[in-house]
């Protein structure tokens, strides 16, 4: 029954998300830092745009700080395949990715949250709209990995 | 914005980034693979976050009167509007498509992941698209 769930074993996928909960954690006892991540899209604009979306005071106040975090991540991904993790590159088509990204881009934005805002911030934080928020993401986007799969996607 | 802060946003992302790569979550092959209920292992990312998580939010503003470095702890505040359930199913759908979500994306060019970059490049053009839209509607509406 296990097996079936994971098929490629459970340890990595809960020790991982642990990590991201430390991390989180660890920003938020430090700095009183929120990090979901989708935001630095918008905070990194309000550096060239001067529309008025984005320059908003909750992305000029925090865009420092965001960039920081995505820094980071970039870095924590080095670092796993430095200390031995195996470098991996995906093989889903590019018009998968084009797509699905900007997609994922525009409704995280206009959701104010993705998988870390909402998923992880918000739930911890006991946020109804981020939980059916989540719920509706986990939804759609089961239905369009389908859809994706029967047109002849990755 | 305090040095302290940006050291604290950068080790917490080195962090985050690990734990995405460590949990496979930097392959979209992965995430497919959840979303079309081959391999479940994405709930136990998503739980061993939100498993950590919830006490340090929900206890530590208690416990202590401010953050070790900062004057106050920030909130994570959703509305429930259209914006927000629309624009969830509009990310869902293109996580279905792509099997990338923002941290992912950016993590996995850490790990080598280059492919990602065509990903990461579409998600903030989406992000303009969506915030120029935005400015418009805010002159048109703009108490909201």
């Amino acid at each position: 029954m296990v097996h079936d769930w994971f098929p490629n074993g459970a340890a990595h996928y809960l020790i991982g998300g642990v990590l991201i909960g430390v991390a989180v954690s660890f920003a938020f006892a430090m700095s009183g830092l929120v990090t979901g991540m989708s935001t630095v899209f918008s905070a990194a604009w309000s550096y060239v745009s001067d529309r008025s979306f984005f320059q908003q005071a909750r992305f000029t106040t925090s865009r420092q700080w965001r960039l920081a975090l995505a820094a980071g991540l970039v870095l924590g991904g080095l670092l796993f395949v430095a200390t031995g993790g195996s470098a991996f590159q995906t093989h889903v088509s590019w018009w998968q990715l084009a797509i699905g990204g900007f997609i994922a881009g525009f409704g995280a934005r206009m959701s104010n949250g993705c998988t870390s805002g909402h998923g992880i911030c918000g739930l911890a934080s006991f946020q109804l709209p981020s939980l059916t928020a989540v719920v509706t993401f986990l939804l759609t986007a089961m239905i369009a990995a389908r859809i994706v799969a029967l047109i002849g996607g990755t | 914005m305090s040095r302290a802060t940006l050291g604290v946003a950068l080790v917490s992302g080195i962090g985050f980034g690990f734990g995405l790569a460590y949990s496979t979550m930097t392959r979209p092959e992965v995430v497919l693979d959840f979303l079309r209920w081959r391999d479940f292992g994405m709930l136990l990312v998503l739980g061993g976050a939100v498993a950590v998580t919830t006490p340090t939010y929900q206890l530590l503003p208690r416990l202590l009167r401010k953050p070790v470095l900062a004057d106050s702890f920030g909130k994570h505040h959703s509305v429930m509007s259209r914006q927000t359930i629309g624009g969830a199913a509009l990310f869902g759908i293109g996580w279905g498509i792509g099997g990338v979500c923002p941290g992912p994306a950016i993590a996995g060019l850490g790990a080598g992941n280059w492919p990602l970059l065509v990903a990461l490049g579409a998600m903030l053009l989406g992000a303009y698209v969506q915030g120029w839209i935005a400015s418009r509607r805010r002159v048109a509406a703009p108490d909201r």
